[in-house]
C-alpha cells in the first residue's frame, strides 16, 4: 500500500516480529530432542510433534518419556541434591543468578519462541512472560543467599517432582524452579506436552550457565508421564499446575505416601464492578483480565459480576472496546488476542460456548485467520449463577457476566464458587473496596486492576483452585521442611476391662456441638478403662450424622473469624484460666487413664500452650511486600475456615490444645476429634470452655473411632481442612478422600510429635491454621 | 468573518460535521466522573507495547501528524520576521523532494498557532493556503487578566482574522469546586468567538488531580468548546499521556451521550516522532478513526516536526538524517 492510501484510511501494518533466530537454535538442535537428564540431553525416541498454533506448522520432534527416562532422571536429581545443598545459600545464589542473567541476554529468543510454540502475542510473551520469568529467578537467588540466617529451622525437601501446563509454559518453570533450587532441592520438570520447546530451551541455558548436573532435569511426554514423576518413590515432593481434574488425580495418586503436594488449579475468578468504579479503566482492565493470552489464565477474570445501575452502559462500552481488539498472528507486535493452544482446546471452548442457551451473547466481528487455532473474544450477558458458564471454566476468551444490587450482594456472588483463585473489586472508595476485598475467598485479589504478578508476593488458591503459594516467603515453604529426624509413631490401643458400676455419681458425657451438649445421633457409647482394667466412665461414639451436625454448627459459628485477635487471645487466656484452676482434676483423670504421673505435667504444659497461642491471637502478622508497583501487597493472613482436627491420642489434653489453639487463635472453628484411647478429658475440657466466653460452634468435640470418622471428615464439602495426628494409620485415607474439595490436610504420616516440645507448636501450626491472600492495592490521586 | 472555502488536508474543526453547540451543565454528570490514575497509567505504560507502525505505514502515520500540528510560536521575542518564516514552513513543512518520493506533495500542518499581535502578520503570510490561524487569547497562559478584558481580547483577535482561539480557563474554578462559574466562563468566551472556534486550554498540569481533569474536560464541552487541550506549554507540567487518555474519555462519552465530536489538542512536551505515533495511536483506539484528522486532533508543538522530518528522510533514504538537512521554521 502506498504513503497515501495509508493516510487516508489510517490502518495498522503488518508488524512481524523476526523469528529466524528462534528457528535457528531449533535447527541447530536438529529440530528433534529428547530429555535433559543429568546436565546431558538424550538421544531423541519414539515421540510427537510441537507446533505453532497459529498455523499448524510443525517446530520440532519430542520424545515421549518411559519410566526408565524418569527413573534416570530422579536418579540424577537424586545424586546431585545433597551436593547442591551443601554449595550453600550464597554459591546457589550465584547458580540462579546467573540463569536469570543468560535468561536476560536470550530474552527475545526466549520470547519468539513461546509464541511460536504456544500462540501468545509476541507482545505478552516479550512484554509479560519474559520479564517475569528473570524476576523470578532474582529474587530466589535473594532467597538461597538469605535462606540460612533467615530459614534457619529449615531445610531442603529433596527432589522435586513438577508438572507445569501450556498457558505459561516458561513463567510456570520459573515459577517452579526458581524456589525450589533456591531452598536446596533439585528438580525433575515436565513441561506440558503442547509447550516443551522453551524448557528445552531453558535446560539448554542452564547447561550454558554452568548449573550443576543432574540439578535441573526435564523430560517432555503428556500425562502418563506427568503420572510418573507424580508416583515415583523417589520423589519428595509434588507441585502441579493445571487443571482441578487432574490435580484431584494427583491428589488421590500421592494419598499417604508422605510426599508434599502444593496444587495451583482453575477458576472463574470474578470481576466485581461497583457503580463509583472508573468505568472504562475497569473496561481496560478487563482486557487485561480475559483476553489476556486469550483467557487461558488460571486467575482470568472470566465472570464478571457488575453492579446494575451501572450494568448497561458498562457492557455497551465493553462490546465497543471488544471492537477494537485485533486478533491475528501472535507475532505480529500489534495483535491483542493471538491463537489458541491447540485444536482440541478451540472445540472444547466452542461446545461449551454452543452449549449455552440462555443470556446474550456479543462475540467481536472480524475475520479470523484462516488457518491456525483462533477463537473471537466473546461476552455473554444476562446470565444466573445457575447457569452452567457462571460455574464452569471455560479456559478461553470468553467472558460471563451477571448483576448484583448490593455490597453484600456481590461478595455472595463472587463466592457463590467452588474455585477461589483470584478478585478484582473496582470502586474508586476507598471505604468499600477495602471492605469487600478481604471477604473475597481467594488467594490473590486486585483492588482496581487484573493479573499482576510478582515474585514478591505469594500467589495460589484456596477452595478447588488448589493449595499452597507461589513467590513471597510463603512459597518457600513448599520447597522446605523443619530441620529434624523423624520417627515412627506407634499405635495406640484403648485399655481393655471389665464394665461394671464407676465410682461416684454415674456421669454422662456427651458429644459437645454448637456449644451445647448433644447426645450421639446412634446411641452407642463406650467404656474407657484404665491400665489395669478399671472403669472409669462411658464416651459417646459419634457418627457421620453428628459429625454432619459439628461441621453445620462451625460452619455457623463464622463470625468468629471477623472478631479481633484481641478478643480471641482474651478468651484463650480465660480458657488458660479456668483449666488452671481445675488442674488437678485434669492431672487426675489424665493419670487414671494413662497409668503413670504425667498428668500434672500435661495439664501445665496445656496452659503453657494456651498462654502460648493467646499470645499468638494478635500477632501472627501479614506482611506489605515490596511489589513495582506504586501501591501495596498486602500479604494477609486470612483463617482457613472450618478445621476439622483428629488429636493427637498419646496426649489427649495437650494434644487438644494443641489443636485448637491455633485454629481458633486465627479466626477458624474446629471439629476435634479427642484421643481415642484415653479420651475422657473432653467432656472436662468443654465445662472449661463453656465457661470461658466461647462462641459456640467455634469448638465442637466429638469422640469416636479415629478410623471410621476420618474419611467421613476428609470427604465432607463443607470442611475446608483436616488435621490428623492420631495415632491410627489415617493419613492416607484423609488424603484420598480430602481430593473431594481439594481441602488442604496435614497429617502426621505415622511419624511421632513431640506435643512436650517446641515442635508441639508455634509458626508451622499458625500457618496451617492461615492462608496468606494478598491483595494488591495500588494508588495514585 | 471568515467565509473562505477550506481544503480538507487543513481544515478546521467540523467543517464536515456539526459544531459542538454545547449544553445545560450537568453537574450530576460531572460529579460522577471518575479517573483511576494507577489504572490510566498502566494503561497508557503498556500502549505503545501493543501498537506500532512499520515501513509505508509509520511513513503515512507520520505525514498525518504532520497536517495535525499547529505550529507554534509564543515567545516575548516573535516578531513578523519569525512569524513569515514559521508560516512558510507551515506551507512546506517537509522538503519537496521527501514529499515527491512519499507521494504526499502538498502536505501542509494544522495551523499556525501565535499571540494576538501576530495574527496580521501570520495572515498575510498564510494568504491562500488555506492554513487557519490560532491565536492564544483571555489574558494566556495565566488566564488572570480582568474578565471584560479577556472577552475582548477574543474578540479583537478574531477581528484581526484568527479562525481558531485558544482561550485559558480560570484554573482556580476547577481547584475550588467552583464548575458553575468555569461553565458560565467558557460559555462566555464562546459566545465571544462567534464563528471562530474556540480551544479550551485546561492547563491539566495545574489541576491536581485526573479527576479534576476529566471533570473540566466535561464542563468546558459542555459550555461549548471545539476542542480541549491540555496545556499552555508554559506550566511544569504539560501534555502526557496519562491525561490525554482522561480528556479523550471524556470526549468519547460526550460524544456517546450527545453526537457532537469534540477535537482534542495536546501541547508541549511532545517533541519525538515516536510519541506523535503513540498519540495518534491512542486517539484511533479510544476514540476511532473520525478523530485522526485536523478536524479533531492536532499536536501544540514546536519542535516535534523536526523529528518527524528526519524520520521521514530516513523513510526515504534508508539512511539516518541529521537536522540541518531540513529548513528550519
Amino acid at each position: 500500500m502506498s504513503v497515501k492510501e495509508i493516510f487516508e484510511t489510517m490502518n495498522y501494518g503488518p508488524a512481524p516480529e523476526d523469528a529466524s533466530e528462534a528457528f535457528a537454535w531449533l535447527v541447530d538442535q536438529g529440530d528433534r530432542f529428547g530429555h535433559f537428564i543429568d546436565g546431558d540431553f538424550t538421544s531423541p525416541d519414539e515421540g510427537f510433534l510441537s507446533r505453532n498454533p497459529a498455523n499448524g506448522e510443525t517446530l520440532a520432534t519430542l520424545t515421549q518419556a518411559t519410566q526408565a527416562d524418569v527413573d534416570t532422571a530422579v536418579e540424577a536429581a537424586r545424586k546431585a541434591q545433597g551436593k547442591w545443598a551443601r554449595l550453600g545459600g550464597h554459591g546457589r545464589a550465584k547458580h540462579l543468578y546467573a540463569i536469570a542473567r543468560i535468561l536476560q541476554r536470550n530474552a527475545r529468543l526466549c520470547a519468539v519462541l513461546e509464541t511460536l510454540d504456544n500462540g501468545k502475542p509476541i507482545r505478552e510473551s516479550r512484554d509479560i512472560d519474559l520479564p517475569l520469568v528473570q524476576r523470578h529467578f532474582y529474587y530466589h537467588a535473594g532467597m538461597a543467599q538469605l535462606m540460612e540466617s533467615e530459614l534457619p529451622d529449615r531445610e531442603p525437601v529433596g527432589v522435586c517432582g513438577q508438572v507445569i501446563p501450556w498457558n505459561f509454559p516458561l513463567l510456570m518453570l520459573a515459577w517452579k524452579v526458581a524456589p525450589a533450587l533456591a531452598m536446596g532441592n533439585t528438580v525433575v520438570l515436565k513441561p506440558a506436552e503442547y509447550t516443551s520447546l522453551t524448557a528445552l530451551l531453558f535446560a539448554d541455558l542452564c547447561r550454558q550457565a554452568g548449573l550443576p548436573k543432574g540439578v535441573v532435569n526435564i523430560v517432555t511426554g503428556d500425562g502418563a508421564v506427568g503420572e510418573m514423576i507424580v508416583t515415583h518413590p523417589d520423589v519428595d515432593k509434588v507441585a502441579f499446575t493445571g487443571s482441578t481434574e487432574v490435580g484431584r488425580r494427583i491428589r488421590q495418586a500421592t494419598a499417604g505416601s508422605g510426599k508434599a503436594l502444593t496444587l495451583e488449579l482453575g477458576g472463574k475468578s470474578p470481576y466485581v464492578v461497583f457503580e463509583d468504579a472508573d468505568l472504562d479503566s475497569a473496561i481496560e482492565g478487563l482486557v487485561d483480565a480475559i483476553w489476556f493470552n486469550q483467557g487461558q489464565v488460571c486467575c482470568a477474570g472470566s465472570r464478571l459480576l457488575v453492579q446494575e445501575g451501572v450494568a448497561e452502559r458498562f457492557h455497551d462500552k465493553l462490546r465497543a472496546r471488544m471492537q477494537s481488539l485485533r486478533i491475528g498472528n501472535p507475532l505480529d507486535k500489534c495483535i491483542d488476542v493471538g491463537a489458541i493452544v491447540d485444536p482440541v482446546q478451540v472445540r472444547a471452548i466452542s461446545e461449551m460456548v454452543e452449549g449455552c442457551t440462555e443470556g446474550e451473547r456479543f462475540s467481536v466481528a472480524t475475520d479470523l485467520p484462516e488457518s491456525g487455532c483462533f477463537y473471537p473474544p466473546t461476552l455473554i450477558t444476562g446470565l444466573a449463577p445457575s447457569h452452567r458458564l457462571m460455574q464452569e471454566e471455560i479456559f478461553g476468551p470468553v467472558l460471563v457476566s451477571t448483576t448484583f444490587r448490593t455490597p453484600d450482594e456481590a461478595v455472595q456472588l463472587a463466592n457463590n464458587t467452588r474455585y477461589g483463585l483470584a478478585a478484582s473489586v473496582w470502586s474508586e472508595n476507598l471505604n468499600l473496596a477495602l471492605d469487600i476485598a478481604p471477604r473475597i475467598e481467594a488467594g490473590v485479589i486486585w483492588v482496581n486492576g487484573s493479573n499482576m504478578f510478582d515474585a514478591a508476593a505469594g500467589f495460589g488458591g484456596v477452595r478447588e483452585s488448589g493449595f499452597g503459594r507461589e513467590g513471597g516467603w510463603e512459597g518457600l515453604r513448599a520447597y522446605t521442611r523443619p530441620v529434624g529426624r523423624t520417627r515412627q509413631l506407634a499405635g495406640i490401643e484403648p485399655n481393655t476391662g471389665e464394665n461394671g458400676p464407676a465410682e461416684g455419681i454415674d456421669r454422662t458425657p456427651k458429644l459437645y456441638i454448637g456449644g451445647k451438649q448433644a447426645r450421639p445421633d446412634g446411641g452407642y457409647s463406650r467404656a474407657v478403662f484404665s491400665p489395669r482394667g478399671k472403669l472409669l466412665g462411658q464416651v459417646p461414639e459419634a457418627n457421620r450424622k453428628d459429625l454432619r451436625n459439628a461441621v453445620e454448627a462451625a460452619r455457623g459459628a463464622g463470625a468468629w473469624g471477623r472478631t479481633s485477635g484481641h478478643q480471641r487471645a482474651q478468651i484463650l487466656y480465660y480458657m488458660a484460666e479456668n483449666l488452671s484452676a481445675r488442674a488437678d482434676d485434669f492431672a487426675h483423670k489424665i493419670n487414671e487413664m494413662k497409668g503413670g504421673r504425667s498428668g500434672e505435667k500435661e495439664v501445665e504444659a496445656s496452659i503453657r500452650r494456651l498462654f502460648t497461642y493467646a499470645a499468638w491471637a494478635d500477632k501472627f502478622d501479614g506482611q506489605a511486600r515490596g511489589v513495582p508497583i506504586r501501591g501495596i501487597a498486602l500479604a494477609m493472613r486470612a483463617p482457613v475456615g472450618v478445621i476439622g482436627a483428629i488429636c493427637p491420642d498419646e496426649a489427649p489434653l495437650l494434644g487438644m490444645v494443641s489443636m485448637m489453639g491455633p485454629a481458633i487463635a486465627m479466626g477458624n472453628r474446629v471439629v476435634m476429634l479427642a484421643s481415642e484411647p484415653y479420651p475422657l478429658v473432653y467432656a472436662d475440657f468443654y465445662q472449661v470452655l463453656d465457661t470461658s466466653d466461647l462462641p459456640g460452634g467455634v469448638v465442637n468435640i466429638l469422640t469416636g473411632k479415629h478410623g471410621t470418622l476420618a474419611p467421613v471428615m476428609a470427604a465432607h464439602m463443607d470442611v475446608d481442612a483436616v488435621w490428623s495426628f492420631s495415632s491410627s494409620g489415617i493419613s492416607e485415607v484423609i488424603e484420598r478422600e480430602s481430593a473431594g474439595n481439594l481441602k488442604r490436610t496435614w497429617v502426621n504420616n505415622g511419624l511421632v510429635r513431640d506435643w512436650f516440645l517446641a515442635e508441639g507448636e508455634g509458626r508451622d501450626f499458625l500457618e496451617a491454621a492461615t492462608e496468606v491472600k494478598t491483595i494488591w492495592v495500588p494508588y495514585g490521586a | 468573518m471568515q467565509t473562505e472555502i477550506r481544503t480538507p488536508v487543513a481544515g478546521l474543526p467540523q467543517t464536515t460535521e456539526a459544531r459542538n453547540a454545547g449544553m445545560e451543565l450537568d453537574l450530576d454528570r460531572v460529579m460522577r466522573v471518575q479517573a483511576n490514575r494507577p489504572a490510566i497509567e498502566r494503561r497508557v505504560a503498556t500502549f505503545p507495547g501493543r501498537r506500532t507502525v512499520k515501513k509505508n505505514y509509520q511513513a503515512a502515520w507520520l505525514c498525518k501528524a504532520i497536517t495535525c500540528i499547529d505550529l507554534t510560536t509564543l515567545a516575548g521575542d516573535d516578531t513578523e520576521g519569525r512569524v513569515r518564516r514559521l508560516a512558510a514552513k507551515a506551507r512546506q513543512p517537509v522538503r519537496a523532494d521527501l514529499l515527491d518520493a512519499l507521494g504526499m506533495k502538498g502536505l501542509r500542518v494544522g495551523a499556525v498557532c501565535v499571540y494576538h499581535d501576530m495574527i496580521a502578520p501570520a495572515r498575510a503570510a498564510l494568504e491562500g493556503s488555506g492554513i487557519p490561524v490560532a491565536a492564544v487569547s483571555t489574558g494566556f497562559p495565566a488566564g488572570l487578566s480582568p474578565f471584560h478584558l479577556r472577552l475582548a481580547e477574543i474578540e479583537e483577535s478574531v477581528k484581526a482574522g484568527a479562525e481558531e482561539i485558544d482561550i485559558v480557563i480560570s484554573r482556580r474554578h476547577v481547584l475550588t469546586g467552583n464548575w458553575e462559574a468555569l461553565y458560565e466562563e467558557i460559555r462566555a468566551f464562546r459566545a465571544a468567538c462567534g464563528p471562530a472556534h474556540l480551544k479550551a486550554i485546561l492547563a491539566t498540569g495545574e489541576l491536581g488531580t485526573l479527576r479534576n481533569v476529566a471533570r473540566a474536560s466535561l464542563v468546558a464541552m459542555m459550555a461549548g468548546a471545539d476542542f480541549i487541550k491540555t496545556s499552555t506549554g508554559k506550566e511544569a507540567v504539560n501534555a502526557t499521556l496519562p491525561v490525554s487518555l482522561v480528556m479523550i474519555r471524556a470526549i468519547r462519552d460526550y460524544f456517546d451521550e450527545t453526537g457532537y465530536r469534540v477535537g482534542y489538542k495536546p501541547a508541549g512536551g511532545i517533541s519525538k516522532a515516536k510519541d506523535a505515533l503513540s498519540y495518534l495511536m491512542l486517539i484511533k483506539e479510544e476514540l476511532g478513526n473520525p478523530w485522526l484528522s485536523p478536524d479533531l486532533f492536532r499536536f501544540g508543538a514546536s519542535s516535534l516536526l523536526g523529528d518527524i522530518e528526519r524520520q521521514l528522510e530516513h523513510h526515504v533514504t534508508g539512511a539516518y538524517s541529521a537536522g540541518y538537512r531540513h529548513p528550519m521554521g
